[in-house]
Order: structure tokens, then C-alpha cells, then sequence
């Protein structure tokens, strides 16, 4: 499993004032906002960490970390109910208060020496973008790379003119696809998953990470399994009720692990025998 | 230049086939080139052929009023596109265009019905590789009815 990194108390008790400092529309319905404290203490985020992000009076959730490991503290967010809602709507120059970071990390230095698949599914790509900017900072220390992304339309992909970028660069095999569309679309129709039959990898030498809905996940792994990647090889990111992020209010129990003390980010294997049992 | 059972080895639905069921479907195949754009055929039409793309990408599209073409699935070099050949009223059901040059076979339905008929080993082979095709393609279709990325649990 992944390294646990918990914050410091301080951190994780009392959210701490972050301005926003830049708000960036990817979608209809999703914003990325850059943010910056307003003590001037940053946090160390380690990629698929997140963090409980504060609207004032309004409420707190749980969001991943969507920006580069070494930048300031980026957050994706997707408006879904009145918080995050609240959340998209602050502008720059607002405040919001966070607490973490918390949870463990992508396996990213030990997937090294060998290919790596990330498999996205709509929101998924902000969770995983903090390890594909590790991956890409130090992109000698891996064999090949792939991308596969997937989201409902055109209109629901987010970092387009990252995802742009990314494919320019020839080193990293980015693969889009949606489950349907209009013109002007010429790319990929279809699901998710299955990019992953087409996708360039060896399975016996692969690390996949994959962030989505839980049954995109499920099909996801299980075509990667169909390929020959081991479930030992197979890390998916969980999302579950977090509230307190430190593993002393139970919402987030999932069988006999806290999602947001010993996750989220979990082995294939050790995670599947929880994800089939009815009664979880 | 190769024979069309030669190419039709590499094909992946193919792997499998005899060689001799491969020279039997060759017999009832010809190697064809779309342009981008081009469309391979429209729903209603009469379907009498289908295609084992090799190269190039095709969208299977269904006209909805009010919005126009919506491709609800893209296939690629080493896919099947078409299998209502295989039974009455041999209709097609989409719209198909290509979306980039395409090259692929495309293979008369009636006369590859009629060698599974005389074939019945051939017949059984064929088909058994087009149901596993369309369970593939229902489960994609089911998980796609799902709406996965619709709006979950609110926060």
C-alpha cells in the first residue's frame, strides 16, 4: 500500500485561510482554483493527497490535489451540490480555509524503471495530474507512458490544452475518448476501458493509477487484469464521505480500513475484496 | 503485394481460421479505400456487406432531431464494423463515416451467408467471433447506461 503522510495537528484541526488567487472555467461545471495562504505557510502536498477545503458558512469537503507537487496548492473542483458549488463560485481574492493535507500517495517512485497506465474517468484527471507531473519531470526514469482518459462529452473534459500539450510532446501516449458526441468532435468514441486494448505497455512491467466512478474503476481494472498486469500493480484512488480526514469519525469506513487515514489511494488487490462485498 | 487471405490473417477477429476458411472468405472480399469523409453507409439502407477496417478510424452515428449526428461509437484499425448482414431484414441500423482515410476489406454478405451455409464449420467459427464482438460490445453499451459520470452523492 502507499505511503500514509498525515498533516501536522495544527493543519488538520483548524483550517488554515488560503486566497484565492487565480479561478480558471474548465467546464460547464468545473473551475480549478490556484490558491495561496494568507499567513504565507504553504503546504507540502504529495500527489493523490487532498485536502478538506472550507467555504465559510457553507461547508467542507474533501478535494484531491489537481496541481504540480512543487507549485502552489491547486484545486479542481466540480460543482455538485451547495459546498462545492460555493467553492467554484469564490472568486479571486476570497478566502477558504484548508485543512491537510491528508491520506498517502501515488506509488510513483516505485513505478520506476518500468511503463506506466493512468486511466482517467471525467473528475478522475485532477486526482492523477500531480503524479503525471512527477512522471513527466522525471520522464527518463520510465519505459512508456500512457494516458487514457475518458469523460461523458466533449464539453466534460477538463485541462484540454494540457491534454494538447501533453500529446505534442511524444514521449507520453494520451488517449481520449467520450461516450458520445457531436461535430466538430473527430476524436475517440466508446468507454474508457477500452482504450486500455489498444494502449502501448508491457503488462508484466506496469504500474496503473486510476481515478473515476467506482464502476468505470472496476471495468478499468479488470481490462488491465485481462492484459496481464498483476492486481498487485493496479492502484485506484477511493472516494468515500470524508469529514474529519484523520480517521476519528468513522464516515469514511470502508470494511476495516478509514478511506481518508489509510487511502485513498489503494492496491488492486488488497481494495477488491471490499469493493465486492455487498453489505460494504 | 499480398492476398486478401494474407491480409486477413492479421486481421485479430480472424485469428483462428483455418487457412482454407480463410481462402473462402477471401472469395468474397474485396480490398476498399473511403476518403475522409466518405459515408459507408446510411441507417435503412440495405446491408449487404460488411468491413474489417485495417487502417483509419470510422463513426457510427444515429440522427437525433434537434441535435443532429451524434456518434455514439468509433471504430479502428483491427475492428468489425457492420453485422447486420448477418440477419433479415439486413438493414443498417447507423449511419457510418469515416473520419480519416480508411482503408479496410469489405466482405459481400450474401455470398459469405451462402459459404456458411455450405460450410457449417466455417458458419460456426464466423459467428461465434461476431457474438463475442457484440457481447463486448453490449457490456461497453451497459456500462455506458449507467451514466457514470453523471452527478453522484452531492457535496
Amino acid at each position: 500500500m502507499a505511503t500514509a503522510l498525515q498533516a501536522e495537528p495544527r493543519a488538520a484541526e483548524a483550517p488554515q485561510p488560503f486566497r484565492v488567487r487565480t479561478r480558471r472555467r474548465e467546464t460547464h461545471d468545473t473551475w480549478t482554483l490556484r490558491l495561496e495562504p494568507v499567513d504565507g505557510v504553504g503546504l507540502d502536498v504529495r500527489p493523490g493527497q487532498f485536502t478538506m477545503v472550507y467555504s465559510f458558512g457553507v461547508g467542507e469537503v474533501p478535494i484531491s490535489f489537481s496541481g504540480d507537487p512543487r507549485g502552489p496548492l491547486v484545486h479542481t473542483v466540480r460543482a455538485v451540490g451547495a459546498v462545492t458549488r460555493a467553492i467554484c463560485d469564490a472568486r479571486r481574492g476570497a478566502v477558504l480555509g484548508i485543512r491537510g493535507p491528508f491520506g498517502n500517495e501515488w506509488p510513483v517512485a516505485e513505478a520506476a524503471g518500468g511503463d506506466v497506465v493512468v486511466v482517467a474517468g471525467g473528475i478522475g484527471l485532477p486526482p492523477l495530474r500531480p503524479a503525471l507531473y512527477e512522471i513527466l519531470r522525471r520522464r527518463r526514469d520510465f519505459r512508456d507512458v500512457a494516458l487514457l482518459y475518458g469523460a461523458r462529452t466533449p464539453d466534460d473534459l477538463v485541462f484540454r490544452r494540457e491534454l494538447e500539450r501533453w500529446r505534442a510532446r511524444g514521449d507520453l501516449q494520451v488517449e481520449v475518448t467520450v461516450d458520445a458526441a457531436v461535430e466538430p468532435w473527430r476524436g475517440k468514441v466508446g468507454v474508457v476501458p477500452k482504450l486500455i486494448e489498444g494502449a502501448r505497455f508491457d503488462p508484466a512491467a506496469t504500474t496503473a493509477f486510476i481515478v473515476g466512478p467506482e464502476i468505470m474503476m472496476r471495468f478499468s481494472a479488470q481490462a488491465l487484469l485481462d492484459r496481464g498486469v498483476p492486481p498487485s500493480c493496479i492502484f485506484v484512488s477511493m472516494e468515500r464521505n470524508m469529514q474529519c480526514g484523520v480517521g476519528h469519525c468513522g464516515h469514511c469506513q470502508l470494511g476495516p480500513t478509514l478511506i481518508c487515514r489509510d487511502g485513498p489511494v489503494y492496491r488492486w488487490d488488497v481494495l477488491v475484496p471490499l469493493l465486492t462485498a455487498r453489505e460494504l | 503485394m499480398k492476398t486478401i487471405d494474407a491480409v486477413l490473417r492479421d486481421v485479430p477477429m480472424f485469428q483462428g481460421l483455418t487457412p482454407d476458411e480463410l481462402v473462402l472468405m477471401a472469395g468474397c472480399a474485396t480490398n476498399v479505400h473511403f476518403d475522409e469523409g466518405a459515408v459507408l453507409f446510411r441507417e435503412g439502407d440495405s446491408a449487404d456487406v460488411f468491413y474489417a477496417v485495417r487502417q483509419g478510424a470510422v463513426a457510427l452515428d444515429v440522427f437525433v432531431p434537434t441535435r443532429g449526428a451524434v456518434t455514439i461509437e468509433t471504430l479502428e484499425g483491427g475492428e468489425v464494423l457492420g453485422w447486420s448482414w448477418l440477419f433479415p431484414p439486413y438493414r443498417w441500423h447507423f449511419d457510418a463515416k469515416a473520419l480519416t482515410p480508411i482503408r479496410a476489406t469489405a466482405f459481400d454478405g450474401a455470398c459469405l451467408r451462402d459459404k456458411c451455409e455450405q460450410d457449417p464449420s466455417l458458419g460456426y467459427h464466423l459467428m461465434s467471433r461476431f457474438a463475442q464482438v457484440m457481447i463486448e460490445r453490449l457490456q461497453w453499451t451497459r456500462l455506458r447506461l449507467l451514466d457514470v459520470y453523471g452527478y453522484g452523492a452531492a457535496g
